[in-house]
């Protein structure tokens, strides 16, 4: 059953099937585990991002293509979730017709994209994704009669998913069920399952030929798959997951940006999150995104004390402030590209697969 | 050397071909006549023009560099854009150290701190340049997905470094006396600063066909983009002629940067991303490796960028993609793709 | 007889997950022709990449002059004294003839009196010398390599089937001008499929399959021996002849 549920793709080390556990509890009963708003906002983020990230292993890591395009993906799930919500009112349809429309054009642009760019080199398209998606973020932040420019827009969700709303009288294992908690859980649930999608996704046939062709698409191309077709329709699908994941974070937050889904910085976390995770392993995912969320969100405090600590010594204090928590992951990131090209993942099964 | 006595029989190709070539030539003033008549005034036109052709002409040193390093080596530095942004620090910091000289009326004072600051920032984003081919993209040579990552990761840290040296506000930066104001031309009004960039961009250009085409190290480059193997064969180190115009390339994106800054006259350890996207596009445009493409891309983009921004202010950068998707779908290598053997 | 001016031992190279050679040793004797034959794909072409350097050999020595060259970089190798005319011929068709020449003459200017001799081989090289050399015909083309190779004196030099692709006419002209090149210092391994040329011009003989070596003698030996030649044919030569 199990088995069934990960397409039969084991984790293949036993320290990651248990921390995959660890993670997938964790997440499961965050609202009963870890009270209070903060650790509950970190686990919506954790199981967004894993979609976002694993969406993006399956170009970057199955197909071999970088594309910088991710967020914008990202971001018309989450525009069109707002939008739907802001023009429609806080209902589930306006909400869903909004979803549908920012996932479909999502789809659309992706075609586009790829049917124009992926015939040339994986160089070029990194460099028209790139080009693309800051024209999209910059587009985005002009027309702001419509949506809301640098501010973002702020919108009424329906109303089942508001704290006001109380599923039970009483609560439950000593946990009120209001609607943020039925929230988290819609996210949960839809994340998990979006996950679970993806890795049916690599693990058929389909994914089977992306590897083909990643591994060497002249030789798959001489087999008589067409080469392009493979990885477009891999770029529709993940910027489709990338959309949804955008869906879920405007229902969450109840509210869109540009900063919380066009930026640069979060295609960059996005691109940390994968290589330290593991390529091409879809776990990576998992472990990449519960990483750096939580050391995002708990470790920059600890380098305020770092600095703190050093306030005296001028460059060095500078070096730890928690502003500079790029820098540290940037050169973890270079490092990691150099040394742990298959990231923490793929480490994990190699230890084993030595130690066996 | 025998003389010639026999002249070469050369076939001579159809017209439509050779007309081909020069079609993108003719591109630059299409776009002109274009922007004459939706700008509908002459004066308008004019400062729009000289402000578009100072623009494509730094977009130019920019990308010049970025264009060649990827014909020879088959390389793209994400990274570039960090050159940019530490040439214009650099710079910047010259330029404070030098205000004495920049604020002093005579205009060859205000030269001689610009020329100061522009060598030394063309040393130092050399030299960075130098440990950067070492340090980051010498190990994944060859392998392009790595060297997406680690270039970008490059430049990521870069960036974060100008903020530890630099701070993390925007700096002004203040242009030399001699080059703040306008010239009045009839009724336009040309910034002098532009003429100055529009000087620089066109010299080097011209230095730099002239160094391919009339200099062994050019043509040892030229001969590079299109078989580097070869090259090896009759016994030269490419990866040495790489490092060199791996170097000359830095240097140029530093002094791109400089001027850049000087232009806009404020400077952010993000400046180099978001030129990166002129920079890209301007190369995709031009044909990836072909510096002739390159400068004829940044003149288009810097031309319509210009024009688009007094038209239509809201899609200014939305127009350059517009460009760069009807040129790629005229031609899927840009104007002018290199020929690669095998 | 003195020592051998090129020397494989037991040479390895892969290609990828591709074994291709698989322990080749070869003998190149000083000056004269050798040639190397064999049919597609029997490692004609990777033998002479490894000389070069162009693909590293994984196990095995080349020794060159007395001297392992298996470790030494491209450039290293062409600068000991071996010039190299691949199969694809490497003209660099953005430069013209004359900067094509130029490349070619890596220890200074071009020697006018050698120049005027190689332009005697190869009349073209004369006649399109401001040329580009995109605009050269594909024998033209060969000649050009050809040239390139010859424009300093070199110890040794590889060529990858000259012949390949061209007229009847140009054919007998390159023929003639590597007769030409033989009477001078200049030791030629020359890898061809065509017989008739080959047996014109070649000396000694070796042929590949496999990635090895499955014959080495004389080429007189060869020539005459219609039985050898019968059983060699049959691997290398049939769907040539």
């Amino acid at each position: 059953m199990l088995m069934k549920l990960l397409s039969g793709d084991r984790p293949a080390s036993p320290v990651l099937t248990v921390l995959l556990l660890v993670i997938l509890i964790g997440l499961a009963f965050a609202p009963f585990l870890f009270p209070g708003s903060k650790p509950l906002e970190t686990a919506a983020r954790i199981c967004i991002f894993i979609v976002l990230v694993a969406s993006y292993d399956l170009l970057i890591g199955y197909t071999g293509i970088v594309s910088f395009a991710h967020t914008m993906f990202f971001g018309l799930g989450a525009y069109g979730t707002a939008l739907g919500l802001t023009l429609g009112g806080a209902s589930f349809a306006a909400a869903g017709l909004g979803a549908l429309c920012g996932v479909g054009l999502a789809a659309l642009l992706a075609l586009a994209i790829g049917l124009f760019s992926l015939r040339v080199k994986a160089i070029f398209f990194a460099m028209v994704t790139l080009a693309i998606a800051s024209a999209f973020a910059v587009l985005v932040s002009q027309l702001s009669f419509l949506t809301g420019g640098e501010d973002g827009l702020n919108y009424k969700i329906p109303r089942e998913l508001t704290p006001a709303f109380k599923l039970f009288a009483e609560p439950v294992l000593g946990l009120r069920i209001d609607g943020k908690v039925l929230s988290y859980y819609l996210v949960f649930g839809v994340a998990l399952a979006l996950f679970l999608a993806l890795v049916r996704i690599v693990n058929s046939p389909f994914g089977r030929v992306l590897k083909a062709v990643r591994d060497n698409g002249f030789r798959a191309e001489a087999i008589g798959y067409k080469a392009v077709h493979y990885r477009t329709a891999a770029t529709v699908l993940s910027a489709m997951m990338a959309a949804m994941a955008g869906v879920l974070l405007a229902l969450w937050l109840r509210y869109t940006g540009p900063a919380t889904t066009l930026s640069m910085e979060i295609m960059v976390d996005i691109l940390l999150m994968v290589v330290i995770g593991g390529m091409g392993t879809m776990y990576g995912a998992v472990i990449g995104a519960t990483l750096f969320i939580l050391a995002q969100t708990y470790l920059q405090a600890l380098m305020g004390l770092a600095e703190g600590a050093t306030a005296g010594i001028p460059l060095l204090s500078a070096l730890v402030a928690p502003d500079r928590w790029l820098l540290w992951l940037g050169v973890l990131f270079v490092l990691s590209v150099y040394f742990f090209p298959t990231g923490i993942v793929g480490r994990l099964r190699a230890g084993k697969a030595g130690a066996a | 050397m025998s003389e010639t006595l026999i002249r070469p029989r050369i076939e001579a190709r159809p017209l439509g071909e050779r007309l081909a070539e020069k079609l993108p030539l003719l591109l630059v003033p299409l776009l002109m006549l274009g922007g004459l008549i939706v700008t509908g005034s002459p004066s308008t036109w004019a400062t729009l023009t000289v402000a578009g052709l100072a623009m494509g002409l730094m977009i130019f040193i920019m990308a010049s560099g970025l264009t060649l390093v990827f014909g020879l080596m088959d390389i793209i530095n994400f990274g570039h854009g960090a050159f940019v942004a530490v040439g214009a620090f650099i710079g910047f910091t010259v330029l404070t150290w030098l205000s004495g000289w920049t604020g002093h009326p005579s205009v060859l004072m205000n030269l001689a701190a610009m020329l100061i600051a522009v060598t030394v920032t063309m040393l130092a984003t050399g030299l960075i340049g130098y440990g950067f081919e070492k340090v980051i993209i010498k190990p994944v040579y060859g392998q392009h997905l790595k060297q997406i990552l680690v270039t970008m990761g490059g430049m990521i840290i870069a960036q974060q470094l100008i903020h530890v040296v630099w701070g993390p506000d925007a700096l002004h930066l203040s242009r030399p006396l001699a080059l703040q104001g306008s010239w009045v031309i009839g009724d336009a009004a040309i910034e002098k600063y532009r003429i100055v960039a529009v000087g620089v961009g066109l010299a080097l250009f011209v230095a730099m066909r002239h160094v391919l085409k009339h200099t062994k190290v050019g043509l040892l480059v030229r001969a590079g983009v299109e078989n580097g193997e070869m090259v090896e064969a009759l016994g030269y180190r490419i990866r040495r002629l790489f490092l060199v115009v791996f170097m000359v390339g830095s240097a140029l994106a530093g002094l791109g940067g400089v001027m850049w800054g000087l232009y806009q006259e404020t400077i952010t350890a993000h400046m180099g991303s978001e030129i990166m996207v002129l920079v890209f596009i301007v190369v995709i445009i031009g044909g990836l490796g072909s510096v002739e493409g390159c400068f004829i891309g940044a003149l288009l983009v810097g031309l319509l960028a210009n024009y688009t921004a007094f038209a239509a202010p809201k899609v200014a950068l939305v127009s350059t993609i517009g460009l760069m998707v009807v040129v790629l779908m005229w031609r899927p290598q840009g104007l002018y793709p290199v020929v690669k053997a095998k | 007889m003195a020592e051998p001016l090129l020397t494989l031992d037991g040479v390895h190279t892969h290609i990828g997950p591709y074994h291709i050679l698989q322990g080749v040793s070869l003998t190149v004797p000083q000056g004269g022709v050798s040639v190397l034959l064999g049919r597609n794909g029997a490692g004609k072409t990777t033998t002479l990449r490894t000389i070069m350097g162009l693909w590293r050999a994984s196990r095995g020595e080349v020794r060159f002059d007395g001297r392992d060259i298996t470790q030494l970089d491209t450039p290293s190798i062409a600068r000991a004294g071996i010039a190299y005319v691949p199969e694809n011929m490497g003209i660099f068709t953005d430069l013209t003839v004359a900067e094509n020449m130029a490349l070619a003459a890596t220890s200074g200017p071009i020697d006018a009196k050698r120049l005027s001799w190689v332009q005697d081989l190869f009349p073209p090289i004369r006649n399109f010398w401001n040329s580009s050399a995109g605009t050269l015909s594909g024998g033209q083309k060969q000649m050009l390599a050809v040239s390139r190779a010859i424009i300093e004196p070199r110890r040794l030099i590889l060529i990858d089937e000259p012949t390949k692709g061209l007229a009847p006419a140009i054919i007998v002209a390159m023929t003639d001008a590597l007769r030409q090149l033989k009477e001078t210092e200049t030791t030629i391994l020359l890898v061809e499929q065509n017989f008739a040329m080959a047996s014109s011009l070649g000396d000694t003989v070796a042929v590949m399959d496999d990635g090895r070596i499955v014959h080495a003698g004389g080429m007189a030996t060869l020539v005459a021996d219609a039985g050898l030649q019968e059983r060699l044919m049959g691997l290398s030569l049939e769907a040539h002849q």
